[in-house]
């Protein structure tokens, strides 16, 4: 169906019932509980989950096919970001002509910083992407401040022509960002015993939007086009002697996952229309790598799953504070409480990145393979504990076919 | 003419610190074959190492000094620094004012042993690794080192000053027979940079004279041999990546009067002296140090105002500018030796 195999049309149906239920599966704890604070079924961080996990898709399309390491792909988002909310600031507060302007931008920067970069590979690649990215944030700041707004940020005002759509709304403020008139930040919340589930139109629109990126991603990792840029990964030097260009082949996965990044930058606009030099930074290029390779480089679900475990755990550090801690903590002895208290306490609140730096070097050192190789790893320990009673040998099972995630 | 010989100064200490780091990138990169990301995290380290050595110095113990009261009539505390109670005031207050120099003292050790423990304890185990995991691991190891020093020393910038001796500035104007006040140039700018001389000149002369540089130059071209030569070359490689990580201290130490440490300039030089490198020429050590020189001076010119009303915003941009343009028409930078990280 849809041109996938069964397994893969297996796969993507679970992805689609997952993003459809997450307002309900992430909300396990209910209201005024003391654990409710793990709690993340808001919609501002669904939203997060959505998009940070189309940009790790995008990101993975590159990285994980074809094995460029880029350092600069949050330039895209931002790009993206800044020609949304000037769709926003010129035509109208709906979403979708400030989403295909992202795409269309990212897409045209990504193709001039792909066609310079992909003339070397290996770590020079690296570089060039990240002194792109570093080259955007500067010029974001300085020079480019009449379409950037430099420091404090773009946004939208009251001012602003907006000329097909209504430049101030009825209450006298900025109109909300919509989708033909269904607000982006609408919401239905459904009380159910002692939990409270929010469904947000914003939410939905992402998720949608995100199965989309997702579908055409399992497609091209299962195209001819996805094989050649698996070729590329294992050896691009054999490929060469075989009388392949490689370079258009790198080029158009760059310029695709350029423009996931640069759709998730301008879904992140549509959400909170405003846009800020920060998100071209180095770190929010270090960021996206974080999540991908912690889910999982080259696999199908992996940034999804990274994407979403960094953005809920950073919600969750960074809510906790040292009184948090001291109500934890508080059954220790009191040195040890102390002491555990102090290591804890670099970790916790502000010092996210740090948590973030450490997980990072983690998973790097131990767990190359992202938590999809971490999960297949205990799968298969279990597998084996259960076979042993058998007394059956492995060669007379038939080799396991490759997970979809492979 | 004196305004070119102003930028030209003017660039030299930007160009001495990107050549430094530059310079310890290539030493790391052509012993150890690792691409360091954290090199910035080496040079804010040092950097931080002079501010910690201000903060010893001017630990102070307070007294009350009854012979002057505040407006209120209370007696006033005085803050004395221990320092000036052991040495007297005026040596005191003369060893605090020279704190940045005295921290170079102290921070070759550490960054030796920081850089031992790097490289022992984490780099070790990614030689065999591919140069991907490389740079992600030791991009992680910067994101940490950064967080910490944010942490411990808070996020905006110290001031550190210069020794008083070095505060004012020179008029090289008048010894070139120039109006006076043209061409001016702070004296721990000259110092800075005749410290970058010394160490460049000193690395060199170091893996040119000595029996140890030889074999760690051997080691460059063919580890193999040198190792079936029985010789331990790890060990050799270890101690260079201590020393690269002391020239980038050193840097840093010395930086700290010139820009106040913050804890992200290790990133905003590391991205430069990257560009730096891959313009020199990856592997190539003379290079480096050429390439540093040239790119610091070039965004120096370019931040001169007539320059920027012609093109704006040329500042922020010249030095990616030529990293592109030499990438895309000598890909092996300007003194790229051939089979040095070809892909």
């Amino acid at each position: 169906m849809l041109g996938l195999s069964k397994k893969d049309t297996k796969f993507l149906f679970i992805v689609i019932a997952l993003t459809a239920a997450t307002p309900i599966l992430l909300q396990p704890f209910p209201e005024g509980s003391a654990m409710s604070q793990f709690n993340a079924g808001y919609p501002d961080l669904m939203q997060r989950f959505a998009i940070f996990g189309i940009f790790a898709i995008g990101f993975n399309i590159l990285f994980g096919l074809t094995g460029y390491l880029s350092f600069g792909h949050a330039a895209f988002l931002g790009v993206g970001s800044y020609s949304a909310v000037w769709m926003f600031k010129l035509l109208s507060m709906n979403v979708l002509p400030g989403i295909i302007l992202a795409i269309i931008v990212s897409g045209l920067f990504a193709l001039v910083i792909g066609y310079v970069s992909l003339r070397r590979s290996g770590i020079y690649f690296s570089i060039l992407t990240l002194a792109f990215a570093q080259m955007s944030f500067n010029l974001a700041y300085s020079v480019l401040t009449p379409i950037t707004n430099g420091e404090t940020g773009l946004q939208v005002t009251l001012n602003d022509p907006r000329i097909l759509g209504q430049q101030v709304a009825a209450n006298g403020n900025v109109p909300p960002t919509n989708f033909f008139g269904l607000e982006m930040g609408s919401s239905l919340k459904i009380p159910v015993g002692g939990w409270e589930f929010t469904f947000n139109a914003g939410y939905y629109f992402c998720a949608v939007i995100a199965i989309l990126a997702f579908y055409l991603s399992l497609r091209i990792f299962r195209s001819p086009f996805g094989l050649m840029l698996r070729a590329i990964k294992t050896n691009q030097t054999r490929l060469n002697y075989t009388g392949l260009n490689s370079r258009p082949y790198t080029l158009a996965a760059f310029v695709i996952s350029g423009m996931y990044a640069g759709l998730a930058g301008g879904l992140l606009a549509s959400m909170d229309p405003l846009a800020g030099a920060e998100r071209m930074q180095w770190t929010a290029s270090g960021e996206v790598v974080l999540m991908t390779i912690l889910g999982g480089v080259g696999t199908m679900m992996g940034p999804i799953l990274g994407a979403g475990f960094i953005k809920y755990f950073e919600n969750i550090f960074s809510k906790i504070n040292e009184n948090v801690l001291h109500q934890w903590f508080s059954f220790l002895p009191d040195g040890l409480e102390g002491f555990v208290i102090w290591v804890a306490e670099h970790f916790v609140g502000s010092g996210w990145h740090l948590t973030s730096g450490v997980l990072f070097m983690m998973v790097v050192i131990f767990l190359p393979g992202g938590l999809v190789e971490g999960g297949q790893r205990i799968g298969k320990k279990l597998k084996r504990k259960k076979s042993d009673g058998d007394g059956d040998d492995a060669e007379h099972h038939p080799k396991q076919s490759p997970h979809v995630a492979e | 003419m004196d305004a070119i010989i102003l930028q030209i100064l003017n660039g030299l200490d930007k160009g001495s610190a990107y050549a430094l780091i530059a310079l310890g990138l290539t030493l790391i990169f052509g012993t150890l074959g690792v691409v360091n990301f954290a090199h910035g995290a080496l040079f804010m380290i040092g950097a931080f190492c002079a501010v910690t050595m201000q903060r010893i110095l001017t630990l102070s113990y307070e007294t009350i000094d009854a012979t002057k009261t505040d407006f209120l009539g209370n007696a006033l505390k005085v803050k004395t620094p221990y320092v000036e109670s052991w040495f007297g005031p005026e040596m005191g207050a003369s060893i605090i004012d020279w704190a940045v120099p005295l921290a170079i003292l102290f921070s070759i050790p550490i960054m030796l042993l920081v850089g031992y423990v790097m490289e022992r304890g984490l780099i070790k185990h990614f030689y065999k690794r591919p140069h991907a995991d490389q740079i992600l691991v030791t991009f992680g190891l910067a994101i940490v080192l950064q967080e910490l020093i944010k942490h411990y020393y808070g996020a905006n910038p110290i001031p550190t000053g210069a020794p008083d001796a070095f505060k004012g500035s020179f008029d090289f104007g008048t010894l070139l027979g120039f109006d006076p006040n043209t061409v001016i140039y702070p004296y721990w700018r000259m110092v800075y940079f005749a410290f970058a001389a010394v160490i460049i000149g000193a690395v060199f002369a170091f893996l040119q004279f000595t029996t140890f540089g030889m074999v760690v130059r051997a080691g460059m071209a063919d580890r193999e041999t040198v190792g079936l030569l029985g010789i331990n070359i790890d060990k050799r490689f270890t101690i260079m990546f201590g020393l690269a990580a002391a020239v980038a201290g050193l840097a840093g130490v010395m930086y700290a009067p010139i820009n106040s440490p913050n804890y992200h300039m290790g990133m905003d030089f590391l991205v430069l002296s990257f560009v730096v490198v891959v313009v020199g020429g990856m592997g190539s050590l003379p290079g480096a140090v050429l390439a540093g020189f040239m790119l610091g001076i070039l965004e120096s010119f370019a931040s001169m105002n007539w320059i920027k009303d012609i093109v704006p915003g040329i500042d922020q941009i010249i030095i990616y500018l030529v990293a592109i343009i030499i990438l895309l028409t000598r890909p092996r930078g300007l003194m790229g030796r051939k089979g040095v990280m070809e892909d």
